[in-house]
């Protein structure tokens, strides 16, 4: 069976150069780099070269601006705890995009049920934009952070990140900028973004798990949220998980170096994915931006009426295609991602949602096996579905392309269930 | 992936209801129709009954919703076939569950989705039956 994997927002395969400078950590180079002798010392020069590598992938002033971490989720709590618990003097209010990640989220939560913060919540419009100007109205003289994603992990808008620094710059506030779902795929320059916060996650670029990055301008305090010795200049104890390091730091080089093909290749990919999802089949709806300037080049997330996703991505999977889905079925709290309710998206389509995310080694062949794949799992799912038997009756109307005919498929749904879907 | 065992989100059984569905479809001439929705999550579920001497003589099934929602409407029609209307009506949606081999806990709930269309598909039938008969 053809395989094609079109999740590389969840995670990507190592990249074996990467594998290969990782291996001798492993094994012989098994020093701890805190140790004074050679054993020792080798390995701090393979994790120095791994920190400037990540800083020239991000334009970094300095490499000592680099904190590893375990992970992109580390690194949030650390960017937001780790800030707040250094500056609380200053204030305790927090303002972020209603669509950013968990774990910046309810790293937030956090600090406003243990440690007396309140956050302001920024609306996005229906592609997921942030107005910056929102931002402005947001802060106030209570305010020490903005947290604002770079790319949506999710629907993979672009914010504004350059306008909204200028406005944190004016009011003399930190700016922590997740780029998970962008490094690697799409330029980063710290400097130039004017962030003093930055968080990326290298297994999302071809590098190793259980290894993540905060990027930390001098200007910005944060204390350790993991308390020991003083590794990583005292802002994260513990050794060092050092073969994932060494790992990421060559597939930050890698990606730098090869980012301009990876975006032209991936982009290509993508525009004939869009548009051959489009052409192919009826009712189906982008979710975020079209692929162009405002969306990250490497995804598409998808909304099929009259059909569920988690039936979808089964169906996808048995026929060798990997992709993700937003829908409540799939979550275990069974609500639909925020990120397409802030976007307000209708419930119906949410339900209908299905994430591609492409990669390096997708091909022309994969995208056009996809297109095929998706209209037969598409065709069937209907030919099952109540809602679908109904709108050809004329008893419900499309919601991506209404006909003016009965009842909206929300409505249909909400009398049907007694009571309206959250 | 080269490994040799297959990696299914659900077990054999739902994956075959899921894949193979029985009953599937509609009843032109149902003597009960039940729709009914999951405020939870936003499924639907519709099962059509053809009754006849107050047994279930075949059903039909049409789902808007997962893989186990799907899996468990196939069950449940498949299991009731032969059965009386007072068997329907205590009918519970652990006979699904466990016909199906179990369900992710957070699943639990499309296997009641199929126990109270059935049910409603019942109402149905009793009430147009008391329209005829008055």
């Amino acid at each position: 069976m053809k395989s094609v994997y079109l999740d590389h927002q969840a995670s990507t395969p190592l990249l074996p150069e990467a594998f290969e400078a990782m291996r001798p950590y492993f094994t012989e180079a098994f020093g701890s780099p805190s140790s004074l002798h050679r054993f020792g010392l080798r390995v701090r020069d393979g994790v120095k070269t791994a920190r400037e590598q990540i800083a020239t992938l991000i334009n970094a002033e300095s490499p000592d601006d680099i904190i590893f971490t375990s992970g992109g989720t580390e690194s949030a709590n650390l960017a937001i705890k780790g800030f707040a618990d250094a500056n609380e003097r200053k204030g305790n209010h927090i303002v972020l995009a209603a669509t950013e990640h968990p774990s910046v989220i309810n790293s937030i939560e956090y600090l406003e049920k243990h440690h007396g913060f309140t956050s302001t919540k920024v609306p996005v419009n229906e592609i997921g934009q942030i107005d910056p100007q929102t931002i402005r109205a947001a802060i106030t003289d209570k305010t020490i952070l903005v947290s604002v994603h770079l790319v949506n992990h999710d629907i993979g808008t672009i914010e504004p990140i350059k306008e909204i620094s200028k406005i944190t710059q004016e009011k003399g506030i930190s700016l922590f900028v997740d780029a998970v779902a962008a490094a690697g795929w799409h330029p980063i320059d710290v400097q130039s973004l004017g962030c003093q916060l930055l968080s990326l996650s290298p297994h999302r670029f071809y590098g190793p798990k259980g290894v993540g990055v905060l990027y930390r301008s001098r200007k910005a305090r944060v204390t350790s949220l993991i308390h020991g010795g003083v590794q990583e200049n005292g802002r994260r104890a513990g050794t060092e998980n050092v073969p994932a390091i060494i790992g990421a730091g060559v597939a930050a080089e890698v990606a730098l170096r090869d980012m301009g093909d990876r975006i032209a290749h991936v982009s290509r990919l993508q525009k004939r994915l869009y548009d051959g999802l489009m052409n192919r089949i009826q009712y189906i709806k982008l979710n975020g931006p079209v692929p162009g300037t405002d969306r990250i080049c490497n995804s598409l997330n998808w909304s099929t009426e009259f059909i569920e996703g988690e039936g979808q991505l089964l169906l996808f999977d048995l026929n060798g295609i990997a992709v993700a889905s937003g829908s409540s079925c799939v979550s275990k709290s069974l609500k639909v991602s925020h990120v397409l309710s802030a976007i307000g998206l209708d419930h119906a389509l949410a339900q209908g949602n299905i994430i591609m995310s492409l990669g390096k080694d997708n091909t022309d062949d994969d995208v056009d096996y996809v297109v095929e794949t998706f209209a037969k799992i598409v065709d069937r799912l209907r030919t099952m579905s109540p809602m679908w038997q109904e709108f050809q009756e004329h008893k419900i109307d499309s919601v991506i392309s209404p006909t003016g005919i009965g009842q909206s498929f929300t409505e249909r749904a909400a009398s049907v269930s007694g009571k309206p879907a959250h | 992936m080269s490994d040799q065992k297959e990696y299914t989100l659900y077990n054999d059984t739902v994956m075959d209801h899921f894949m193979n569905p029985r009953n599937m479809g509609d009843l032109p001439e149902a003597d009960g129709v039940g729709e009914v929705g999951a405020a939870a999550c936003g499924d639907i579920m519709k099962i059509s009954l053809k009754i006849r001497d107050g047994k279930i003589e075949d059903a039909r099934f049409k789902t808007f919703g997962c893989g186990s929602a799907i899996a468990s409407s196939s069950m449940a029609t498949e299991l009731i076939k032969g059965r009386t209307i007072d068997e329907i009506k205590n009918f519970s949606n652990q006979e699904v569950v466990d016909a199906l081999g179990g369900l992710p806990p957070v699943k639990i709930h499309c296997s009641v989705l199929a126990e109270e269309a059935l049910k409603a598909a019942i109402e149905d039938y009793e009430k147009k039956n008391a329209a005829v008969a008055k």
